[in-house]
């Protein structure tokens, strides 16, 4: 069928309700990258055997991420007329018992982790047992979730469970009650910023596009994330395409652009194969092409997939990378909301951005507002890793401080250990430290702290991170990605890292410490791109904020972290070893020596400071020398 | 148009125009790489930054800025020099054998760099990247025999994988307008060799006295300009004979028919 009316949807609303709520028993597994790298697919199908095996009816979906990383894999099992309750942790095994369990008529409460409340659920359901709601775990107690609304609760491909969620009611009421401009305005006064790092008003951007001159328009998604350590949009596009393309529909009506482009990196399969799917079913259903819902309006859509360039995440090296050109940026002005893909006005806003964009228009400008705080409203999202107790994607107003964030959801530092400062914003961000905990998370704040909002990388640090060893590693990756175009990023990004490996392998001085902040601030202003512009901040960041770990290394030549391997050296302590010989076995060096139940020794000058014995050395006798 | 003030003097240039037009129209001089009249801004080389005081304040490549009303910039404000100082001597040190360079660096008062970096090795010690060759090749000459490889350090100019380009039709566009003279050609009997682009093409012989002076390709060009496609087929010299011949034969017939 091809939805033409609201009346199709609040069908495919009634189909997707009952695949959400069967009469029978429902089981989704957590597959979207995250849960599938700690073994959801063989959870599944153990699920899928021993069901058919025990000639158990059920059904067993795929769904999203939940966000809650660091429990994965997770399965939520919903019997007719209950609340969904999630296992964590799950292996084959347990799944093999959970079945059972389920033969028997009876859930299981171990490795049982909550009850995921269905606010849209039928009115009949019960709680079950006495295990905490979801949204009261500390991970989740402070999150509100706006643009991961749907993940890990619906099968990301059925477009009916997506309607069944409020899906495409956002697009009937912008095409079907409200002008274009109404949407711009709706847009403008939901107060919503580009979820991409930037910041710049979503609703302004639109208006510049669509007052601007030049027919076609175009719409473009930047999906080409690629901060290390960061997985928002991975997510949206794995566990809810339809928000996306939804917003990007909603995006055509507004500026009047009859095409647009998703652009997505190609080292996510998983999301590329999903979008494409999502893009096919909506064209399929009448939701892209001509004339959509019966408003006259259409929008096609394309996925371009992105050939591993992480400059092409610079929406001017994006679109030259969609005209099939060299991914590399260009001057701004004109900006691409004059003149963006082949020279026409183009909107080009961030995944997270267009998932916002559906919600918005489905739930009102006002409802947004209301959400974060005065000129930084709505949520953000932050994939929180590193060394956190618990790691993964969280969603939370903006306005929230670091402390909540890192102390609240995050649990504090990993393994009970000191939290020293946090990286926000991935390689073009900042480190601060643990005293700013207290600033709030918005645009203009991490921006004056010397960071930026970024797309949503929090990588976490303790006592034994290096801030100098951080500054470089986040140097290497952008130097190595700099596309090479403008003088300081291609020469200043290589000099800063040259300079930062010196100081690491002790070879450093007090003039090298001005020489790199010399370097930052010219790289920082006189690039070309956000790249470039960007790059330095972690250099700068540690400079400002851990000067004292620099100067350690340069005037002492000791790194307070213990990690610079020419800094440190490595030596067993006789009177806790207990010559187990693990670290023996380890170590890839063999330069460790010792009798069995005798005190090992390392020989220092075969020894790499690989650490692998303080890793594995059950007893904690291996020291680190400073 | 609007006024723009450069170092406190103000000039009229039409709007749109990149800034970098507005300070040379008050007679000041930036170092460029990148820039060329009659080619889009590109950005790239990062020399000919200026401070914006009016009507916002920033650190901005000229070249590639468009002018406003009203606008003031200084060109010597001490952050703008940085900028180019630095760049300078970041290019002295990677290029100390490019006299274009040497000679740039001197002129913003750079004469030593605190920052060798020796190139890859086969890499051309003059190429600056600053992309005019592999513009003047796609946006003028409508060939785009060459363009750029590899990113970051590793960026350099070629053709396709580096061999033989069947796009390139000899014309030394990129030679000519190369700022450091880091393109080499050769004309070796009837071949035109490109060697910084592995590449050869023929050249066609004039049919008057024989020599080798056009590229075969470039015949592309005459369907370009047929209305002086016929003319092309003579070497530039024997041209200059023929229209002379006919200009002196035109000027023999009009004086034989003025004659009495």
């Amino acid at each position: 069928m091809k939805v033409r009316t609201r009346t199709d949807l609040d069908t495919l609303r009634a189909e997707g309700l009952s695949a959400l709520y069967p009469s029978r028993a429902r089981i989704a597994v957590g597959m979207a990258t995250c849960g599938l790298a700690t073994g959801a697919a063989s959870v599944y199908q153990a699920l899928r055997d021993e069901a058919e095996a025990q000639g158990l009816e059920l059904d067993l979906v795929a769904t999203g991420c939940l966000g809650y990383c660091q429990q994965e894999p997770l399965v939520d099992v919903r019997l007719p007329g209950q609340d969904r309750i999630v296992y964590a942790r799950v292996t084959p095994h347990r799944a093999r018992e959970l079945i059972a369990a389920l033969v028997r008529g009876k859930l299981p409460m171990e490795g049982a982790l909550a009850v995921i409340p269905q606010e849209d659920a039928p009115p009949d359901r019960t709680r079950p047992t006495d295990l905490p709601l979801l949204p009261e775990l500390p991970f989740y107690a402070r999150q509100q979730k706006v643009i991961l609304r749907n993940s890990g609760l619906i099968d990301p491909l059925r477009l009916e469970e997506y309607i069944a969620r409020g899906g495409y009611q956002g697009l009937a009421r912008a095409l079907l009650t409200l002008s274009p401009q109404a949407v711009v305005d709706e847009v403008i006064a939901s107060g919503l910023r580009g979820r991409g790092g930037g910041g710049f008003p979503t609703g302004r951007k639109w208006q510049i596009c669509r007052d601007a001159d030049g027919t076609p328009k175009y719409i473009v998604c930047n999906g080409d994330e690629g901060d290390p350590g960061a997985y928002m949009d991975r997510t949206v596009l794995e566990s809810d395409p339809y928000s996306v393309i939804e917003g990007m529909v909603i995006g055509g009506y507004a500026i009047g652009a009859p095409e647009g482009y998703l652009y997505v990196r190609d080292e996510y399969p998983l999301a590329v194969e999903r979008v494409t799917e999502a893009v096919t079913r909506a064209g399929e259903m009448g939701l892209l092409g001509g004339d959509i819902l019966g408003s006259g309006f259409g929008f096609s859509l394309q996925i371009v997939r992105g050939a591993g360039a992480f400059v092409c995440g610079e929406e001017t090296a994006l679109l030259a990378s969609i005209e099939g050109g060299l991914g590399e940026p260009r001057p701004k002005p004109p900006y691409p909301a004059t003149s963006g893909l082949w020279g026409q006005p183009t909107v080009i806003n961030n995944v997270k951005t267009w998932g916002s964009v559906s919600a918005i228009l489905a739930r009102g400008a006002d409802w947004y507002a209301g959400i974060g705080v005065e000129g930084n409203t709505g949520t953000v999202v932050f994939s929180l890793v590193g060394k956190v107790a618990n790691t993964g994607l969280v969603e939370v107003p903006l306005g929230l401080t670091l402390q909540e964030m890192i102390e609240g959801i995050g649990g504090g530092g990993l393994d009970g250990k000191a939290v020293k400062g946090v990286q926000t914003g991935g390689p073009s961000g900042g480190c601060l430290p643990a005293r700013l905990f207290q600033l709030p998370i918005d645009y203009e704040t991490l921006t004056e702290a010397g960071s930026i909002m970024g797309s949503g990388g929090m990588v976490v640090m303790d006592e034994e991170t290096c801030m100098v060893d951080v500054a470089r590693y986040f140097l290497t990756f952008t130097m190595d990605e700099s596309c090479g175009k403008c003088t300081p990023c291609r020469e200043g990004t290589r000099a800063m890292h040259d300079i930062l490996t010196r100081i690491i392998e002790g070879k450093g001085t007090e003039v090298d410490l001005d020489l790199l902040e010399e370097i930052a601030v010219w790289v920082k202003t006189s690039s070309l791109c956000g790249l470039g512009q960007t790059a330095p901040n972690p250099v700068l960041t540690t400079l400002r904020y851990f000067r004292d770990e620099y100067t350690a290394h340069v005037a002492e030549g000791h790194c307070p972290a213990g990690v610079c391997r020419a800094l440190i050296e490595l030596r067993i302590l006789p009177e806790l070893c207990t010559g187990c010989g693990l670290c023996l076995r380890e170590c890839p060096a063999g330069a460790i020596t010792g009798e069995k139940k005798e005190p090992h020794v390392i020989d220092p000058q075969l020894c790499t400071r690989c650490r692998l014995c303080y890793d594995v050395c059950p007893v904690d006798a291996i020291e680190i020398v400073r | 148009m609007p006024d723009v003030i450069v170092d406190g003097q103000r000039v009229s240039v039409p709007q749109g125009t990149p800034l970098l037009e507005a300070v040379r129209a008050a007679g000041e001089y930036l170092p460029t790489l990148c820039y060329q009249e009659g080619l889009a801004p590109y950005g790239a080389c990062r020399l000919c930054m200026v401070a914006i005081t009016e009507p916002c304040t920033a650190v901005v490549a000229s070249c590639s800025y468009p002018v406003e009303e009203d606008m003031a910039v200084e060109t010597k404000a001490p952050e703008a020099v940085a900028a180019r100082r630095l760049a300078l001597e970041f290019l002295l040190g990677r290029y100390p054998r490019s006299d274009t360079i040497r000679e740039m660096a001197a002129q913003e008062g750079v004469s030593a760099t605190r920052f060798p970096a020796p190139l890859a090795e086969g890499a051309n010690e003059l190429c600056v990247l600053c992309g005019l060759c592999v513009r003047v090749c796609r946006d003028l000459i409508g060939a785009a025999a060459i363009s750029f490889i590899g990113r970051g350090s590793e960026r350099r100019v070629g053709t396709p994988f580096e061999v033989q380009s069947d796009a390139c039709i000899g014309c030394g566009a990129c030679a000519e307008i190369c700022p450091t003279g880091a393109i080499e050609i050769e004309d070796r009997g009837h071949t035109r060799i490109l060697h910084t682009w592995n590449t050869k093409v023929e050249l066609r012989s004039c049919p008057a006295c024989g020599k080798f002076f056009a590229p075969a390709p470039m015949v592309i060009l005459q369907d370009m300009m047929p209305e002086v496609a016929e003319s092309w087929t003579l070497c530039p010299d024997c041209r200059r004979l023929d229209t002379s011949r006919q200009w002196i034969g035109e000027a023999a017939t009009q004086a034989r028919r003025l004659a009495p």
